[in-house]
């Protein structure tokens, strides 16, 4: 009994209880991680809220974070492991023991492995444990791994790590505190979802002699932008050409930062210019590999790397071997300074005024030369040079998806990184600032694997398959050029496809191009539904049928679910796994981290409750199959499981190098290591003790320019991070896109084959470009005038939401958003059904007019849409009647000019390109409104499933109110050692 | 407003027995009824019978009706407590009304009688005007904040009660002269107090809008992009009720037929007819003013518009 | 008696930020998520899974658009009870069901005095009320009374479940009565504002408007447009204006 307060009948309890014990975790609701505090009482949860400790939400939750009750209790929960009886696709199943569903994958993966290991193909969606499941791939001796980046973000991701060695994504963040110019672009949500409203939140706190303006480049004015100082409308597509602009004004009025660029970029290095020659556009360099720079003191070429040298920036200059060169420098401000990139220009394409386009060059020339930020902190360079303060330049950028999800979102976010570059705002005060584990070199020095003689039927492969290509040598091809790997990553048609390409595994596979496999195994990622371009066709192509072999075309298919996604039913073994609040998990500097500006970080996931169904972690479900299969790192040497205590064991236990091991706080025996140390046994305990996470705050000296500051790179050198504490050189000039192009130029052992080369050598520039989306060759733009694209909901995961009684109020159908006028124009009215048509399908959805939205594009909400008979839901759930995707009318593959079929995707990264989608759309029928088109058969429940509650009285069990429908109450559990 | 059947049926039903009970307890105090014990026990049994019907009614519109009793407790500031209190005070001087009349065979029009019946017609008043104020009282309504809702109620009450009153007069061969002609005054009174309303609401296409409602007037006129969930809940189900323009004018129209046309020509028939001829007559008048009346209620509801709505994308209010 | 008292010791209530609301509907559902377990427990939710889902929430995040064009502005607005000073909801209930604390102003629905009939939610101008088909009572949000006061939380989480979750910090919670708290002070500087003033509720809660935006020149202090680069020195003389790049020859830069 609490407090009483108020009198008589109106007394009530102002102090009730609230927990009988409080357990620390990490959110899973969404990829943000954020740290929570899951108070249980009576072995149900009670509430869960933001842990205000965290690093990563500092005590903030989101709304999906909040819901977390309802998806742990989900009526859509896997319970048991399930083998498929029936037709795929049919959702028939028998339930198996856990024992029966793991013999029948060892024995088909351990023929595989025998025979040939690429026809395993190992993709992982959501996956927060990549450091576990591509190691495990690696020792399985498959290439064909990667998880969801390739559909992601890659853009970002390679874009940045080949130009600034970290990026944005979540491996760095604005200076949210200093920052006086920000400007987003193409934002609704993000990865760093808290992080960012925190950060905005602060921002738009500011007192007035400290203000920040807040400018949001995105076709919607919605969300972040609604409460942006600034709302440019941009046509999709078009950023990187605004960007560019942008640059050319600055380059014009010399508002560059350009001590910074001497410093701390390429900017000065010597590049060869010999067209037609072997060596064109390559960085010159001496004779022990360090590029050269044209010394102004000794007028000479110079290492570039040298502390000493004093180098030009402009001018044409000979090498002592006769050849030209010119500084990164000169080529850069003279491509830019061109009229092409000149406001007026980019008027043209992005639909922001060039006026507007001037204005902000301006502003953002004023915020960083104007407002320049000092911090009173000695530090020390790279090269021992000692500095009596930090200079900051305080404008600050974010960028992702409405920018990556374009086919020409590489170049366009290494145009957002030179603009920084430009203007000193990498890692300095106000500006964008790294997160530990970066900066690393530029690109980072792990090499993919998967070249023939490193794959070995029985054998792991030597590295692990996602890596850093850094020329044509390193990429995964035949000698004819042929892709290795099933995804086509790292192949002429994608050759810094870093995270893979996940979204053309099945159609590539389906197609036997560039080979057949055997099994797909896929974890987490419902790829027949919101995951995929071309929904319709990839479910067809999952049950499409050989003829020849009396198979399926992908013969074996095993996917790990923890709900009855619509992927689910495409399975031949499912393998249930648990929620979020009954397992480990890691969240590891070898992945991706939760360290912040400022520190680093990492953390695991611990159970909090103990599963009430037949479940397993994922993670235990691999470490048991790799011990099965006999996998290196996964068998004693008595053959028997290495880590017999499942993933926990793993975590702690497992050295990826020696030292290194999956978390960084607390290793050695007492634990008074971190970074590199010993195996620490307690080592999980102790981050149970800590809520679940770790963090090391960096020193002051530490916290800036973290590329070239000797006391951050001599620590990160110890932690691991980097092999050697070298300055990370920024690189204006990307060189391994030149060797590319110089392969594709026909020079060289390796080159891509006839038909691709022209693409080659156009989109390897190696520096930023702009040009048009490359679907807009296939297709008439005239025929589908508008742009569609998609948004995130804030309290929405994708596709899981729409379990959750609490979320899926919210949004449970979804509307496609036209510009008001455009509508008037095209005779359609609020509420009006429209279908939109692609050059690829059509589909039906309900308009929603409104203003705040570019004229020439129309947009919805991501994965609303759901297939009758998913999810537990009734199938006649809005989301099935009234909800849609526009997946339908994405194809995977694109026609080239040359009438061959490339992926839908950036040419570069394989970067899958969901916002170049072009629609037009028709006003539907008046008969033919009220509910959304494609609909699907629903497949069945599986085996044993509990009918969904029609009513839901969560939490009247603790307010003593009789009539509960869920949970089944699991028990506490006891913490594991 | 959502037009519950369950406070339609409670108003228009109440408001015709209290107007039969006032009327009927007013004229006898003042003996222009004739005292006798079956028209009394008809016309108790009558009116209270459609009291209680209606007050039975407004239970299936509670969550909890078995706790209905506890409205009684707020009557210093509560119109639906005072309306609830009232109604059973009541009961007071109307149930020894009617023991010293039909068991006793008193003379209404005789003291003490008379003044239990001169407070039951007070009462019935009030309990009428309660009623109509528990409407008429809410701010957030403005077609029920209207100076003209109360008289409707009140008016209607009284005519639906005098039909049946009349019903019953010419059921018992009793009927009094003047008293069609004051019934059909009345009635017609009340749906000019009815007209005049719509009237009103007509012209007035409501005072407060979505600029209102955010406060957001700086920013230019204000428009739902999105509703904070997808399905109505309950706010809309309860407020958000919508009726079409036409629809509410065809309605309208038969209101008028069937609680106005019908019942004058009816009434004025009936008092043209002998005694079993006008009943016959006389009690499709009062149903057919009830019919008109429930449909009339309808409309009040499905005609109101709740501010709330402005927050749901609703223009005016 | 529960006619509304006339004075309360303190005004406890909310103030919420429209100029930064971004609209992630946390506030909503920390809220649900609270209250489900809390004093007016549970806020059922009725074909849960269903095609029509119908659940009890006590705040609710709207979006609108004001203003046309380009120049509109969308704006996130979350409703939730303001806990008026002269609250009609409370009056109107015949049961004495609804009341407002005394101590802090906090509107209040005693669920076992209530008779379901509506009233208040008709009478409540803000629809701030939220009827339990399932429980047959008025719900509401409670200012989250069972945590600002709660002994078995830390101090720091004594505030409502909306404010402690709210990323951007939108939410201020406090005494509104005191003119020297933080929280007056802010509507005081921002220019808070009560929602339909006209009805004479007088809410406690209020909202503070979106700030002018700050996208013309001038609003930052920077020209319109930069001025090209100044000529060179004379050493370069009429090369300069043909071939921009030689501005950047003669500086001298260490690495
Ligand atoms: N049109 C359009 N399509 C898009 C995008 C877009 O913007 N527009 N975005 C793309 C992007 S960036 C991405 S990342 C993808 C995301 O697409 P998906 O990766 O498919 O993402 P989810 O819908 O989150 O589904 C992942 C699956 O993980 C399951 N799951 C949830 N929790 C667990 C768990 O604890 N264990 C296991 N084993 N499974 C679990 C869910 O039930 C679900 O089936 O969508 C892409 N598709
Ligand atoms: N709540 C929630 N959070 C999430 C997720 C989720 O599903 N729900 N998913 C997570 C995942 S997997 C990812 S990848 C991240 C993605 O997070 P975001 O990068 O925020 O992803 P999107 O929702 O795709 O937002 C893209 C934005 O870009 C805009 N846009 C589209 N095309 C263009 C263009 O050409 N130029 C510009 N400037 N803008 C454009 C769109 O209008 C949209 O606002 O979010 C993560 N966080
Ligand atoms: S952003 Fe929300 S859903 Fe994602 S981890 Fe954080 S609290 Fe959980
Ligand atoms: S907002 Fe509505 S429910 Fe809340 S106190 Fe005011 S009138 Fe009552
Ligand atoms: S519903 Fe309950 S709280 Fe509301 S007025 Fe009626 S009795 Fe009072
Ligand atoms: S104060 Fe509490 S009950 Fe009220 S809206 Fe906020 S969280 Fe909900
Ligand atoms: S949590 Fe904050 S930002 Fe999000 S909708 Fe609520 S008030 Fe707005
Ligand atoms: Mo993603």
């Amino acid at each position: 009994m609490g407090t009483m307060s108020g009198k008589g009948k109106y007394a009530i309890d102002t102090s009730p209880k609230v927990h009988d014990e409080v357990k620390h975790t990490t959110c899973y609701m969404c990829a943000c991680r954020c740290g929570i505090k899951v108070h249980l009482q009576d072995g149900r949860i009670r509430y869960i809220e933001g842990n205000r400790d965290h690093p990563v939400n500092k005590g903030v939750l989101c709304a999906k974070g909040a819901a977390g009750i309802m998806n742990h209790y989900s009526p859509a929960r896997l319970t048991k492991p399930l083998i498929r009886v029936g037709e795929r696709g049919k959702g028939e199943f028998r339930e198996v023991e856990w024992e029966e569903a793991l013999a029948v994958i060892a024995r088909w993966l351990g023929e595989v492995r025998q025979s040939d290991p690429r026809k395993l193909a190992f993709f992982t969606g959501r996956d927060q444990s990549q450091a576990l499941t591509g190691w495990w791939a690696q020792q399985f001796g498959t290439p064909n791994y990667a998880a969801h980046g390739g559909l992601c973000a890659v853009n970002m991701a390679a874009a940045g790590f080949y130009t600034i060695g970290g990026s944005f994504w979540e491996f760095g963040e604005p200076d949210w505190e200093r920052t006086r110019y920000f400007m987003m672009l193409g934002v609704a949500e993000d990865h760093h979802s808290n992080p960012i409203k925190i950060g905005l939140g602060k921002l738009k706190g500011r007192p007035p002699e400290r203000d920040a303006k807040f400018v949001s480049v995105n076709p919607v004015k919605t969300g972040y932008s609604a409460i942006a100082d600034e709302w440019l409308g941009i046509r999709p597509g078009t950023d990187g050409l605004f960007v560019l602009a942008l640059i050319h004004e600055l380059l014009r009025a010399d508002k560059i930062d350009l001590p910074f660029l001497v410093r701390y970029s390429n900017a000065p290095w010597l590049i060869v210019q010999d067209p037609g020659g072997a060596t064109d556009g390559l960085v010159a360099r001496d004779d022990q590999g360090r590029p050269l720079c044209w010394d102004t003191a000794t007028n000479k070429t110079a290492s570039a790397l040298s502390p000493e040298v004093k180098p030009a920036m402009v001018g044409q200059f000979k090498l002592p071997d006769g050849r030209r060169v010119a500084p990164v420098f000169h080529l850069m401000a003279a491509r830019y300074l061109d009229p092409q990139y000149a406001p007026e220009e980019a008027e043209k394409q992005t639909g922001i005024p060039a006026e507007t386009i001037r204005r902000i060059a301006s502003e953002m020339a004023h915020a960083a030369f104007d407002q320049e930020i000092v911090i009173e902190t000695p530090w020390v360079d790279w090269a021992g040079r000692r500095h009596d303060r930090f200079v900051g330049r305080p404008v600050s950028i974010l960028a992702m998806r409405g920018i990556a999800a374009h086919s020409n979102g590489f170049h366009t976010c290494r145009a957002i990184h030179l603009l920084q570059i430009l203007l000193g705002s990498i890692d300095t005060p106000g500006g964008f600032r790294y997160c530990a584990p970066y900066p690393k070199p530029v690109p980072p020095r792990q090499r993919p694997t998967g070249r023939t003689h490193e794959i070995v039927p029985g054998h792991a492969m030597p590295g692990p398959p996602l890596g850093f290509p850094s020329g044509p040598e390193q990429l995964l091809v035949e000698p004819d050029g042929r892709a290795r790997r099933i995804d086509k990553a790292f192949s002429w048609e994608a050759p810094l496809a870093i995270h893979g390409l996940m979204h053309m595994v099945i159609a590539n596979a389906w197609r036997g191009d560039p080979y057949p496999i055997d099994t797909l195994f896929l974890y987490m990622a419902n790829m027949s539904w919101n995951s995929s371009m071309n929904t319709s066709g990839t479910m067809q192509m999952l049950t499409d049928w050989d003829g020849a072999t009396g198979n399926y075309k992908i013969p074996h298919i095993i996917y790990s679910d923890a709900y009855y996604s619509e992927m689910v039913a495409y399975a031949d073994v499912v393998l249930p796994d648990t929620t979020y609040l009954e397992r480990h998990d890691c969240i590891s500097l070898l992945d991706r981290p939760i360290s912040d500006a400022d520190g680093a970080a990492d953390g695991i996931r611990q159970p909090v409750l103990k599963p009430d169904r037949d479940v397993r972690p994922f993670q235990d479900v691999l470490l048991d199959l790799g011990a099965r299969l006999g996998l290196p790192g996964m068998v004693d040497e008595f053959g028997g499981p290495k880590y017999p205590g499942g993933y926990p064991d793993y975590i702690v236990n497992h050295e990826r190098r020696p030292g290194i091991g999956l978390l960084a706080g607390w290793r050695g025996i007492l634990g008074e290591h971190q970074g590199k140390g010993p195996v620490n046994p307690r080592q999980i305990e102790k981050y149970k003790q800590n809520q679940c996470f770790w963090r090391h705050e960096l020193a002051d000296n530490q916290k800036f320019y973290k590329h070239a500051n000797r006391a951050y790179l001599e620590w990160a050198t110890q932690m691991g991070f980097i092999d050697r504490p070298e300055q990370v050189v920024l690189n204006i000039y990307c060189e391994p896109l030149q060797r590319f192009r110089l392969a594709a130029e026909g020079h060289g052992p390796l080159q891509p084959p006839v038909a691709l080369r022209q693409r080659v050598a156009t989109y390897c520039d190696p520096l930023p470009i702009w040009y048009r989306p490359t679907v807009d060759e296939e297709i008439a733009p005239t025929s589908f005038p508008l742009h569609a694209i998609t948004q995130r909901p804030m309290a929405m995961y994708h596709s899981w939401g729409s379990q959750n009684a609490w979320l899926r109020q919210i949004h449970n159908a979804n509307r496609l958003f036209i510009n008001r006028r455009t509508a008037q124009w095209l005779n359609i009215g609020d509420d009006d059904w429209v279908w939109v048509i692609s050059h690829h399908g059509r589909i039906k959805a309900q308009a929603r007019l409104m203003d705040g939205v570019n004229r020439n594009t129309v947009w919805t909400w991501n994965a609303v849409g759901k297939r009758a008979g998913a999810w537990n839901l009734a199938p006649d759930a809005p989301e099935v009647k009234r909800g849609f995707l526009l997946n339908h009318l994405i194809p995977e593959l694109i026609a080239d000019r040359n009438g061959g079929l490339l992926p839908n995707a950036d040419p570069i990264t394989g970067q899958a390109a969901w916002y170049d989608l072009r629609v037009r759309i028709e006003k539907a029928l008046p008969e033919e409104a009220g509910e959304t088109v494609p609909q699907f058969d629903p497949p069945n429940a599986p085996p044993n499933q509990a009918p969904a509650p029609s009513i839901l009285r969560y939490g009247a069990h603790f307010r003593g109110r009789p009539g509960e429908d869920i949970p089944p109450a699991g028990p506490v559990t006891e913490p594991r050692s | 407003m959502h037009p519950a059947l369950s406070v339609i049926i409670f108003t228009s039903v109440t408001g015709a027995g209290y107007g039969l009970l006032g009327l009927m307890c007013a004229l006898a105090a003042f003996g222009i009824l004739p005292g006798n014990r079956l028209f009394g026990l008809a016309g108790f049994v009558l009116s209270f019978g459609a009291i209680a019907t209606g007050l039975i009614a407004s239970t299936f519109h509670l969550g909890h009706p078995g706790r209905a009793w506890r409205a009684l407790s707020q009557w210093r500031s509560s119109w639906l407590s005072r309306e609830a209190v009232l109604s059973i005070l009541t009961f007071g001087p109307s149930l020894w009304l009617a023991k010293g009349w039909i068991l006793d065979g008193a003379d209404p029009a005789a003291a003490p009688w008379r003044w239990y019946g001169l407070a039951t017609a007070a009462l019935s008043l009030l309990t009428v005007i309660s009623t109509a104020m528990i409407y008429a009282s809410l701010k957030p309504v403005p077609r029920w904040r209207h100076p003209l809702v109360m008289p409707a109620y009140l008016l209607l009450g009284l005519a639906t009660g005098g039909l049946w009153l009349n019903v019953l007069l010419h059921g018992f061969g009793l009927a009094i002269d003047d008293l069609a002609g004051a019934v059909t005054v009345a009635l017609l009174l009340a749906w000019l107090v009815k007209i005049a309303y719509w009237y009103s609401i007509d012209r007035a296409p409501g005072r407060y809008t979505a600029e209102h409602a955010t406060g957001l007037w700086s920013q230019g006129s204000v428009r739902q992009l999105e509703a904070p969930h997808v399905q109505d809940n309950y706010l809309l189900r309860e407020m958000g009720y919508q009726i079409a323009r036409r629809h509410a004018g065809r309605l309208r129209r038969l209101a008028l037929l069937a609680g106005l046309g019908g019942p004058i020509v009816l009434t004025i028939a009936a008092a043209l007819l002998p005694r079993w001829g006008a009943f016959a007559l006389s009690v499709p008048a009062a149903g057919l003013a009830i019919a008109g009346v429930l449909v009339e209620r309808w409309l009040f509801f499905a005609e109101a518009k709740h501010v709330v709505t402005l927050f749901y994308g609703a223009e005016r209010a | 008696m529960t006619s509304v008292p006339h004075r309360t010791a303190k005004k406890l209530g909310l103030v919420i930020d429209l100029d930064i609301c971004v609209g992630c509907h946390a506030c909503a559902v920390a809220c649900k998520e609270w209250n489900s377990g809390g004093h007016m427990a549970p806020l059922t939710d009725e074909n849960p899974y269903g095609a029509d889902p119908l659940g009890v929430w006590f705040n609710r995040v709207h979006t609108y658009e004001a203003g046309v064009g380009g120049n509109s502005r969308t704006v996130h607005f979350p409703r939730s009870c303001l806990h008026c000073e002269k609250p009609a909801c409370v009056e109107v209930c015949p049961t004495g069901a609804s009341y407002k604390r005394a101590e802090d102003g906090i509107v209040l629905v005693n669920e076992d005095l209530c008779i379901g009939c509506k009233l208040c939610s008709w009478a409540c101008p803000y629809g701030a009320r939220e009827y339990d088909y399932d429980s047959g009572t008025m719900k509401k949000c409670t200012l989250c009374v069972d945590r600002i006061y709660n002994e078995n939380l830390e101090e720091a989480e004594r505030v409502p479940a909306c404010v402690s979750a709210c990323p951007v910090s939108a939410r201020h919670f406090g005494d509104l009565g005191d003119p020297n708290s933080d929280i007056s002070e802010l509507v005081r500087e921002r220019e808070g504002y009560d929602l339909m003033p006209e009805m004479g509720f007088k809410p406690v809660n209020k909202y503070l408007p979106p700030r002018p935006r700050r996208n013309k020149v001038g609003d930052t202090g920077a020209p319109a447009a930069l001025d090209s680069a100044a000529p060179l020195s004379a050493t370069h003389g009429a090369e300069t204006s043909s071939n921009p790049l030689l501005r950047w020859v003669d500086r001298a830069l260490s690495r």
